[in-house]
């Protein structure tokens, strides 16, 4: 009996394949429905009739683009009609067992703005400015991208990592004194690339080699970085705050040429090197999770750490590497709030932004291109009351402010579907 | 390379697993590890693999004292496994599972992932294996992914190669074609660690055997011993291969099942178009390659699937679309193939653990208390019965053995009044002892008129208990055949093949 | 499709780390304890939930009072590290080290001292009653502490990670502050019973939203309570700064009015001390949790669902509605301690900080207390007394109160690794039998240097 004659015998089994059908879930469509009602409901219920002015430009611009005044309520129903159109589409799409598009969602979303922003700007003498509305979010959205793709490494290794609170906000903390101290952005950055990287430590110690729970280890740092940092800030800090938290801070730095592209120019390339430095990390991530080797040992060690130790790969080693790793990336944004933001530390400064970006990790499906704009979203959400008061926006501000958190609601309850997380994540590793 | 274990001792704590084990595999040569679940086969093989440290004794390869201080060791070392649990990352391709651990880069830190297809296409071809390089592990049939793992402990040089229960997952024939390559290393020059406790696979291949019992070495056997010598010796005294039945006496009650579909999460549908009876007095076996839709089938007999059609009557009433709660209080006992995860909690006591599925009414709850002096008389009771082996009824269910864990699980659905009784692979992982009860307690409920379901990945098993058995395959029906079929058309009606063309290819 | 096979751990029959057939003949109770936690389903959080607070629980009383110790030495060291005294004496170190010592003793002992005057017992006191207030002090901070550390630990029983304390609690305040404020003319124990009723429903749907949207949908608990914290904290603060729903009339402070004395649970101990009969609500919730987690059917269905939710299914449980109905319970508990805050706490009017970091509290209550009843109990009240002593200690010796935050939350860090603690006791092992210890450190040390 040879083996070549078994194999051409057995092959024809193996290669048969099994009968799939594709399942769907009417969760995104009736997500769509139940916006696209509330939607209309505020149109009917609150009319807002008068112009709104879209303003496109800056007055620094080299190209000046005039602003652009459209009707409010025209354009508020017919982005009504969109939203119901793609509510259609997908419920139909449903019926007829097929998945709702990604980028019908983003065209549904796209509308719905657009309508929100008419409606809200209705009648506004003042400009409605399309780059404060952009380029804020861009900034607003730092702390939340640097977490999350803290988190996303942290995940693909098998390591919860809820403590992104904790490590931006030691690292808002460290960055600051180190700033204040040093005269110099630059240390205080690398500061709280340290300090995420301790606080990574921590977790590391209880949840990697004590075996603690990884979720009640990210909770309790959570508060004990609270603690620890408001403690320190009114014993420490505040007698001495002008040695020590007075900080140098990043300034926007225009990147010639690109800067002077209409819209996005000042949007994304008139920005602090904090910003820039985001734009290189995300890619960067990507690459050192999917394409190096050590991208391969991280994630065979979140999927499946005992086959990694088979192969003689050292669990333990690699996902306390990927945990410092984590703990610093997050940590660079957790000195935005005292490096860009502002130029002092204050108590629990980060206010669940660390909670957020948490969010952002699931909602991006542990990609880190993904979570990185599932982060620029929210720090989207978190800016646009902001730029609404300017214009006087109808909606009491603190149901702009509850804008990130219910997306998220919506997002983990329907839109993001069917998501695997790293099958390993949340396991501590019990050798043998 | 010429392996040599000598002494080697290994403790978990007052536990001896391994107690001074002597072994010497030669080049060329397949030597077989034979020994009942749990005799420390496996224990000795991830000493040898540097998972554990022995308190005791030395590893040679080629008279040279090796220290392994972990797997990376030992594969450098010359020592490959292709594991029972295979260790590939499932949503990893082919090729970077065979990659992990050793992978070669280009220019900054990138992966060389065309050096890693070539290594495997290499393989493959010199085997004959046919792998594709980029197929995702969690895509393919378990039959390919363990020539992954083969690939991936030859694409490391081994010269000492241990196979730790390679054909639990197998078809028979898959299994043939596994001792087809294992010869043809073994003619290459490799030394082959075979570790089973199937007797009919080692007087096949083996050149030497060693059994091991109760993690010490027994005795070596000749191929040529018969089973009965070989079973003997594993086991420690005479075992009975059979079980003893009369003849069934059917009754007119029973379980019809009608064009069954059961879809699974992804989409895929597992269970395609099944039909079947069962009448009271009758056991089916439902026999097959674990993952051909079996699972599911039990499952969706006792409502945990969520997307089903087709009919499934108990005595005329209808079963689909019911909750499993009202399955249940149907008459339905079910034996989980999971125990651990399915059929227990762990935490939860004996006592607890056997009003599980009662806990919603009397006898056990009466107006939302539970009865506590009631539940404690019914488990020292069924204890008793059972022959659970245990402190007490208050020691959670977790400390115990997996037969006596077992036992728990089968009390508990044995002690209702049954209409249906559907047990998912009743033995598995289970001593000799308590599967010789557990059995006779399946004997016996058919006896008392109820319809039975076994589903079993172990031929031996369903022949033994069946009136008749039910072979599956992709989720299909291959054919419903009486027990006393032949076990060669049993296994090709395992591959797929039709019982009429199985028989007609055996006899030919 | 993926295989069974060929994921972590599915083996049913065989325990990973040991030979079971082995274990048979031999001493297998004692084996199959000494496993440990091992993880089976990767999927399974409520698994692993229920396996990490096993391990909690079951850490004797040496690692706990080892614990606190450990906890308490990090609160001095940070207490002396920047107490000024002690930094004035020790710029001149080398020439009086003496110096340096007393004032590190005065810092942190008069710190302590202030604490525990603070919270059991001040000797200083001209009577009896004023000596004994502390207790009552702590056992006032406790009250919200054991209500809400109950609903933690009860959706912990359950399989479930209750963060959502601080939304819970401002709803459950904001309800009950508002029956007691808003309605009008219904006499005292009705419009007290009325306003905790509400309160408690709050809760109780706020959290059930949660458990209904877990159930529903499979989102994870843990990222919707924590959103539901953020939008309860921004309606409530809608409210507080809209008249006519919770803001004092009159007034443009994002404030509500006093609670009338016919809604407020009335002193426990007399006017002189600030106990209420909240606490003793608490302790009946203590009794209550702990008989329906023990003697009930629906408890009994709870800990199924929250050890082994794939056997509650099985065995015909409906997990759907174990979720549902737990988080009810778990929200109604924390309900409870937001209604006891502004019934009985602050009835002065209150604002969005009403919930004063208790929802988070009450998960290291929780933790500390092990999720069960008693232990809660007794947790809420040690983090009640750090609460009473904290205020005390900021006022009389100027350390501030967030040093509380820190040791508490170095106590369930430490609590959790029972194995850090005794090796900083070099308390012994009680699973000795874990031989293989030793020589996996070797083996460790051995591949950090290759």
């Amino acid at each position: 009996m040879s083996a070549d004659h078994k194999t051409t015998q057995l092959d024809a089994p193996l290669s048969e394949t099994t009968r799939t059908v594709t399942l769907v879930s009417w969760k995104t469509a009736g997500v769509l429905a139940t916006v696209t009602l509330l939607y209309a409901l505020l149109l009917v219920a609150v009319p807002h009739s008068g112009d709104t002015r879209f303003l496109l430009s800056q007055r620094s611009d080299f190209f000046q683009i005039p602003v652009v005044v459209l009707p409010s309520a025209p354009l508020a129903w017919v982005c009504a009609v969109v939203l119901l159109a793609v509510t259609a589409v997908a419920a139909v799409l449903t019926a007829r067992r097929r998945r709702t598009p990604t980028w019908l969602v983003v065209v549904y979303s796209a509308a719905a703005l657009t309508g929100f922003l008419a409606w809200a700007g209705a009648g506004s003498p003042r400009d409605l400015s399309i780059v404060g509305l952009l380029g804020g979010a861009v900034l607003w959205s730092v702390p939340f991208v640097y977490g999350a793709l803290g988190g996303v490494i942290g995940e693909r290794a098998g390591v919860v990592n809820i403590a992104i609170e904790a490590q931006l906000l030691g690292a808002a903390f460290t960055a600051a004194v180190v700033s204040s101290i040093t005269d110099s952005a630059v240390a205080g950055l690398a500061a709280a690339l340290l300090a995420g990287a301790l606080v990574s430590l921590v977790l590391g110690l209880f949840a990697i080699t004590y075996h603690v729970n990884q979720v009640i280890v990210g909770v309790v740092l959570n508060v004990l970085v609270v603690g620890l940092t408001s403690f320190l800030y009114s014993q420490v800090l505040v007698p001495s705050a002008e040695t020590l938290n007075s900080t140098t801070r990043f300034t926007a730095v225009p990147i010639p040429v690109l800067s002077d592209i209409p819209v996005l120019g000042p949007v994304l390339f008139r920005q602090p090197l904090l910003i820039y430095l985001m734009f290189l990390a995300v890619p960067a991530v990507w690459f050192a999770l999917n394409r190096t080797r050590w991208g391969l040992r991280l994630r065979a060690v979140g999927e499946h750490p005992k086959a990694a130790d088979t192969v003689g790969i050292d669990v333990v080693r690699t996902r306390y590497n990927a945990v410092l790793v984590a703990g610093a990336v997050a940590g660079l944004g957790g000195a935005f709030y005292t490096t860009v933001q502002l130029s002092q530390f204050g108590e629990n400064m980060t206010g669940g932004a660390g909670y957020i970006a948490l969010a952002a990790v699931i909602f991006g499906k542990w990609d880190p291109v993904r979570a990185a704009f599932a982060g620029l979203l929210f720090g989207f959400a978190s800016n646009l009351q902001n730029v609404l008061s300017v214009v006087g926006s109808p909606v009491p501000s603190q149901f702009m402010l509850m804008v990130p958190y219910v997306v998220t609601l919506l997002a983990v309850a329907g839109l993001v579907g069917r998501s695997r997380p790293p099958a390993a994540s949340g396991e501590p590793y019990v050798k043998g | 390379m010429r392996l040599e274990l000598r002494g080697i001792t290994k403790r978990f704590g007052a536990l001896v697993a391994n107690d001074h084990i002597d072994l010497v595999v030669e080049p060329g040569e397949i030597h077989c590890l034979l020994g009942e679940n749990g005799a420390g086969k496996s224990t000795l093989m991830n000493v040898l693999y540097g998972l554990y440290e022995a308190e005791e004794g030395d590893i040679l390869l080629d008279d040279e004292v090796q220290r392994f201080a972990g797997p990376g060791d030992a594969m450098a070392a010359g020592i490959g496994m292709v594991h029972q649990h295979f260790m590939l990352v499932p949503v990893f391709t082919v090729a970077e599972n065979v990659m992990l651990g050793h992978e070669q880069t280009r220019g900054g830190g990138r992966l060389d992932l065309d050096a890693a297809r070539a290594q495997v296409r290499e393989i493959s071809a010199r085997f004959g294996f046919h792998v594709d390089p980029d197929a995702v592990v969690e895509d393919l049939p378990v039959g390919v992914q363990q020539r992954v793992e083969i690939i991936k402990a030859l694409s490391r040089n081994a010269d000492v190669l241990v196979f730790d229960e390679p054909t639990a997952v197998l078809t028979p024939q898959e299994t043939d074609e596994l001792m087809a390559i294992m010869r043809q290393l073994r003619d290459e020059g490799a030394a082959i660690v075979f570790i089973t406790h199937k007797l009919r696979e080692v007087r096949e291949v083996a050149d030497r055997i060693t059994v091991i019992r109760h993690g010490k070495v027994v005795g070596e056997a000749s191929p040529t011993a018969s089973d009965a010598e070989l079973a003997s010796l594993m086991v420690g005294r005479a075992v009975e291969l059979t079980v003893h039945k009369d003849a069934p006496t059917l009754r007119d009650n029973g379980l019809r099942v009608t064009d069954l579909v059961v879809t699974d999460e992804a989409g895929t549908v597992v269970v395609d178009g099944v039909s079947f009876e069962v009448s009271g007095g009758e056991v089916l076996a439902v026999a097959g390659v674990q993952g051909n839709g079996q699972t599911e089938l039990t499952e969706a007999l006792i409502g945990l699937e969520g997307d089903v059609t087709g009919s499934i009557t108990l005595d005329g009433k209808e079963l689909v679309g019911r909750s499993v709660r009202r399955i249940l209080d149907e008459g339905v006992g079910f034996v989980p193939e999971d125990r651990t995860h399915d059929g227990l909690v762990g935490e939860f006591t004996i006592a607890e653990n056997l009003m599980l599925d009662r806990s919603d009414g009397p006898p056990f709850v009466r107006r939302g208390a539970l009865q506590l002096a009631f539940r404690d008389r019914f488990a020292r009771e069924k204890i008793a019965e059972f022959d659970v082996r245990a402190q007490g009824i208050a020691t959670p269910v977790g400390r115990l053995s997996g037969g006596n864990q077992q036992k728990v699980v089968v009390a508990r659905e044995m002690s209702r009044d049954l209409r249906l009784f559907v047990a998912a692979q009743p033995t598995r992982g289970v001593d000799v002892g308590s599967i010789e009860f557990i059995h006779k307690r399946i004997i016996a409920t058919r006896d008392a008129g109820v319809p039975v379901v076994v589903v079993s990945t172990e031929l031996d098993e369903a022949v033994a208990l069946a009136d008749r058995i039910m072979v599956m395959y992709r989720g299909k029906v291959v054919g419903i055949v009486p027990a006393d079929t032949p076990r060669d058309v049993l296994g090709l009606m395992m591959a797929g093949i039709s019982p009429e063309d199985a028989k007609g290819e055996v006899t030919a | 499709m993926s295989t069974p096979e060929s994921s972590p751990g599915t083996d049913p029959g065989q325990e990973p780390e040991l030979d079971p057939g082995t274990a048979e003949e031999l001493e297998q109770e004692r084996a199959r304890a000494a496993t440990g936690p091992v993880g089976d389903d990767a999927a399974d959080t409520q698994t692993r939930l229920a396996k990490a607070l096993q391990q909690t629980m079951t850490s004797p009383w040496t690692v706990s009072v080892g614990a606190v110790l450990l906890a308490i030495v990090a609160g001095s060291i940070m207490i002396a590290f920047t107490d000024e005294e002690v930094k004035a004496a020790s710029t001149y170190f080398f020439a009086r080290p003496g110096d340096t010592f007393v004032a590190l003793g005065q810092a942190v002992g008069g710190a302590y001292a202030a604490l525990f005057r603070g919270s059991v017992v001040n000797l200083q006191a001209p009577d009896v009653a004023t000596a004994l207030r502390p207790l009552t002090e702590t056992l006032s901070y406790a009250t919200p502490l054991i209500a809400a550390g109950l609903g933690v630990a009860l959706a912990f029983r359950a399989g479930l990670f209750n963060i959502g304390g601080q939304g819970q609690m401002l709803v459950a305040a904001a309800a009950a502050g508002w029956v007691g404020f808003g309605v009008s003319g219904v006499p005292f124990p009705l419009h007290l019973v009325l306003a905790l009723v509400a309160g408690i429903a709050a809760g109780a749907l706020w959290a059930g939203l949660a458990g209904l949207l877990k159930a529903r949908t499979g989102a994870h608990e843990v990222i919707v309570t924590i959103m539901l914290n953020y939008v309860a904290f921004y309606l409530i603060s809608y409210f507080l700064a809209t008249p006519g729903l919770l803001q004092a009339p009159g007034s443009s402070n994002p404030k509500t009015p006093p609670t009338p004395p016919s809604a407020q649970l009335p002193p426990l101990l007399g006017e002189r001390f600030n106990l209420t009969w909240g606490f003793i609500l608490a302790l009946l919730a203590v009794v209550g949790v702990w008989w329906l987690l023990n003697r009930s059917a629906a408890g009994f269905a709870f800990r199924a669902v929250g050890e082994n939710p794939r056997a509650a299914r099985v065995a015909g449980i409906d997990t759907g509605r174990a979720t549902v109905s737990s988080m009810l319970v778990a929200g109604g508990l924390v309900g409870l301690a937001g209604a006891s805050q502004v019934l009985g706490g602050v009835t002065t009017g209150f604002s969005s900080d009403i919930d004063a970091g208790i929802g988070f509290d009450a998960i290291t209550v929780a933790l500390l207390g092990g999720s069960s009843p008693w232990g809660v109990l007794a947790a809420g009240i040690l983090f009640g007394a750090f609460k009473a002593g904290g205020s005390t200690m900021q006022a009389a010796e100027g350390v501030p109160s967030d040093i509380v935050l820190v040791v508490q939350s170095l106590i369930v860090l430490f609590i959790a690794a029972p194995p850090l603690v005794r090796a900083i006791f070099r308390l012994p092992d009680p699973a000795r039998r874990r031989a293989p210890k030793k020589a996996r450190a070797a083996r460790n040390r051995k591949e950090a240097a290759a």
